[in-house]
């Protein structure tokens, strides 16, 4: 916290909060792309992976997708109102051209501006990230790919994983979230431009933290991107992804596929901090549908944790299959809804090995009209003897316009396994704003600190540097959402 | 130092404080005694600026500022403390935290965290309140007597130029009592602070001794005197009065 003793200057500074200026990422970056005609079918399909020049097999597995998908209509069951999405008045690939020196510039600046290090000397003397940063729908740039490599650690687009990797790719792309799985899976799954991969071997604990930028930049178009993470046995990974888009006035989609591998006795720690454009009004901001999946071999252990401030609609289930005995799968997530935006979001935890365990902390924040519902299923099957759950489901309600709602479903199969839910709906209430007044602390910081204090458990499981950044996106987000 | 002139004050369309008169000077204790649901909390509120009640008519001078319409943060950082009757809860914003952003809000500059966790401890040990507090969550879990004790560390730890003290003896043990007391004295003697400390009992101000007590009834101070008149309250009750 800084102080300034110019009054002036702090007063300039409210007037600023009390503009609309909460969405700090709204800029357009003025960077030469080729665009697709809009719509998708055959045609699209076939530009597209000619255009990411791919081998004959994945443009096989494109069209198969394709075929599903038109069979298939948006699912309905989510707690959130939307407008039907019309799906062929969307840009399905707007790329940077190939070696355009010219561009260079205003990427580096578009890399400033969001304050992403994607140069190595940016981490002197700091704790080393590498960044993969896809710009709509391609890769820009990867850091620190050699140094990975010396650990054989793999770690680049998944458009060149298709190229120089194809029998891992081959292997394990729609292993965990197969492209029939859902509607959202299936247009992933034959349209996705680009997104990371990354392979762990053998006996590897990555020695840095693994990162992927996604940024929507252009107008009209969706971002579609495939992400594929594979941690061989007793490897480490620690990986985070976070997203941000200019401020339009149109909605707009992004559609994302992520599957986890954690082979035997490996660890794999996903972390979110997604801040997609919310949106002013119903008509604005980014439609986040996306599948998130982890399958767990013997002993391995996935922990998802996701910090969701952003999009108009967020519908998100990162999820865990413990397939292999005494796997691990775990759920940590804080989603803050403020103006109107709808999250539905949750997990799903299958318990197929014995002596699985789960854990689910999820804590709802909302306020001003927003709603935001929690979805969970657990599912513990007979082959899953001694297995366990734990549920936390905490809602934190600001004001009186918005809305929570939890849905959990339980489902066990066997008597000897144990599963344990709570749930408390609590309120930011006047008076604990007053007590924190009277003891000289501004009613905004007030808000600050009691929203921290709520998601503390969460923010608690980032990695150090994210935990920062994430607990100052929450506190920005919620200013002025108070009356 | 505090000057409260003729004020009246609702809540909710119902009219709680009908012309209160208090003066108080610097390093001064006054103690305020009255019937359940007279008005004396919500003075206290008023007297730190909970927008919650309606200021109807009459002005609140604090060092000759007229602080009537000041916000709440405003009033605590000219020196205006409140040690709540009802202290409030709040999930995972620890005590040590808490503290920390309060000093450095009134003092308008960042503190060393060494420096506040010595200084926390120094005074805790004056009343007995134990370090493990500091690092729990404001409040809960609390018994009723720890977070009496809690608002008074806070207080010590703020060192006001006033402090409201609504009801701290409610509820407590004979050695936290002595404890809580010592802490007020410390502050008294150190910072010259002046008191108004709401309470049913004489018991509380055989501790701390008052140099007036008033009795406040139907919104506001109907009779003054000196600590005899508590003793009186104590033995008689209210009736008398009618
Ligand atoms: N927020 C509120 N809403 C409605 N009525 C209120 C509110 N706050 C106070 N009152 C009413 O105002 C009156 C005075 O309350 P107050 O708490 O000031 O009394 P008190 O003198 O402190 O009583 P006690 O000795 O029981 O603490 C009571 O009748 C109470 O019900
Ligand atoms: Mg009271």
């Amino acid at each position: 916290m800084k102080y300034s003793k110019d009054k002036s200057l702090k007063d300039k500074k409210i007037i600023k909060k009390f503009s609309y200026s909460k969405y700090k990422y709204g800029f357009y970056s003025k960077i030469k792309s080729e665009k697709f005609p809009k719509g998708i079918n055959e045609k699209i399909i076939y530009l597209l992976s000619k255009k990411r020049k791919e081998p004959k097999w994945m443009y096989e597995w494109r069209l198969k997708a394709f075929k599903i998908w038109k069979n298939l209509s948006p699912p309905k069951w989510g707690n959130i109102d939307n407008k039907n999405i019309d799906f062929q008045k969307i840009i399905y690939y707007s790329g940077i051209k190939k070696n355009d020196k010219s561009i260079e510039p205003e990427l580096k600046n578009t890399f400033k501006k969001l304050g992403i290090p994607m140069e190595e000397k940016d981490f002197f003397l700091k704790k080393k990230t590498s960044i993969d940063f896809v710009l709509d729908s391609v890769s820009v740039k990867t850091t620190f790919k050699k140094e990975l490599k010396k650990n054989g650690i793999i770690f680049c687009s998944i458009n060149k994983a298709i190229k120089n990797y194809p029998d891992l790719v081959k292997k394990y792309i729609g292993s965990v979230v197969p492209q029939n799985d859902n509607f959202y899976s299936a247009l992933n799954s034959c349209i996705f431009s680009d997104g990371s991969f990354c392979y762990i071997p053998k006996g590897i604990k990555c020695p840095m933290e693994l990162s992927t930028y996604f940024r929507i930049n252009e107008g009209g178009i969706g971002q579609f991107e495939r992400t594929l993470l594979i941690a061989d046995e007793n490897s480490y990974v620690s990986y985070l992804e976070g997203c941000t888009a200019p401020q339009r006035n149109e909605n707009q989609l992004h559609t994302a596929v992520v599957e986890l591998i954690a082979l035997k006795k490996a660890e794999i720690k996903y972390s979110t901090i997604q801040n997609w454009f919310p949106g002013k009004n119903k008509d604005e901001g980014v439609f986040n549908f996306v599948t998130k999946r982890g399958i767990c071999y013997e002993k391995s252990k996935i922990s998802w944790t996701q910090i969701e401030t952003g999009s108009a609609i967020t519908w998100k289930y990162p999820s865990c299959i413990l397939k292999g005995n005494n796997s691990i799968g775990e759920f940590y997530s804080i989603a803050l809804t403020k103006d109107y935006q709808q999250a539905d979001t949750g997990t799903k935890m299958i318990h197929i090995g014995k002596n699985t365990k789960s854990i689910i902390i999820s804590k709802g924040i909302s306020s001003c009209f927003s709603k935001n519902s929690y979805r969970g299923l657990v599912k513990i099957l007979n082959s899953a003897k001694k297995s366990k759950n734990f549920s936390q489901c905490d809602s934190l309600l600001i004001g009186k316009n918005c809305s929570s709602h939890t849905f959990p479903t339980i489902y066990i199969n066997n008597n000897s396994s144990k599963v344990e839910h709570e749930a408390f709906t609590s309120k930011v209430s006047e008076e604990q704003i007053f007590y924190c007044e009277q003891r000289g602390i501004e009613k905004e910081r007030a808000i600050s600190l009691i929203i921290s204090g709520f998601g503390k458990k969460i923010l608690n499981k980032l990695p150090m540097e994210f935990a920062i950044e994430a607990k100052n996106l929450l506190e920005i987000s919620l200013e002025n959402t108070i009356g | 130092m505090l000057n409260i002139d003729n004020l009246h004050s609702s809540i909710k369309k119902k009219k709680i404080l009908n012309g209160v008169f208090l003066k108080i000077k610097k390093g001064e204790i006054h103690a305020i005694m009255g019937p359940n649901g007279s008005g004396k909390s919500t003075l206290s509120f008023v007297i730190a600026g909970n927008k919650n009640y309606k200021i109807l008519n009459g002005n609140i001078f604090f060092y000759k500022k007229n602080i009537t319409y000041f916000s709440a943060e405003k009033r605590s950082h000219l020196g205006i403390f409140l040690s709540f009757q009802n202290p409030m809860e709040i999930e995972g914003l620890t005590l040590n935290n808490f503290i920390k952003n309060s000093l450095e809000s009134i003092n308008k500059k960042s503190i060393n965290t060494i420096e506040i966790i010595k200084k926390m401890k120094r005074n805790a040990d004056i009343i007995n309140f134990n370090h493990n507090f500091f690092s729990r969550s404001i409040n809960i879990g609390f018994s009723g007597g720890e977070k009496k004790k809690s608002e008074i560390f806070q207080m010590m730890m703020i060192q006001p130029k006033l402090a409201i003290i609504d009801e701290i003896d409610s509820g407590l043990d004979i050695d936290s009592l002595k404890d809580i007391s010592n802490g007020i004295n410390f502050l008294i003697k150190k910072k010259k602070t002046s008191i108004l400390i709401i309470t049913h009992y004489q018991r509380i101000l055989n501790y701390i001794t008052p140099d007036y007590v008033h009795i406040f009834m139907n919104g506001k101070i109907i009779k003054s005197g000196n600590k005899e008149l508590s003793k009186f309250i104590d033995k008689n009750g209210y009736d008398w009065i009618k």
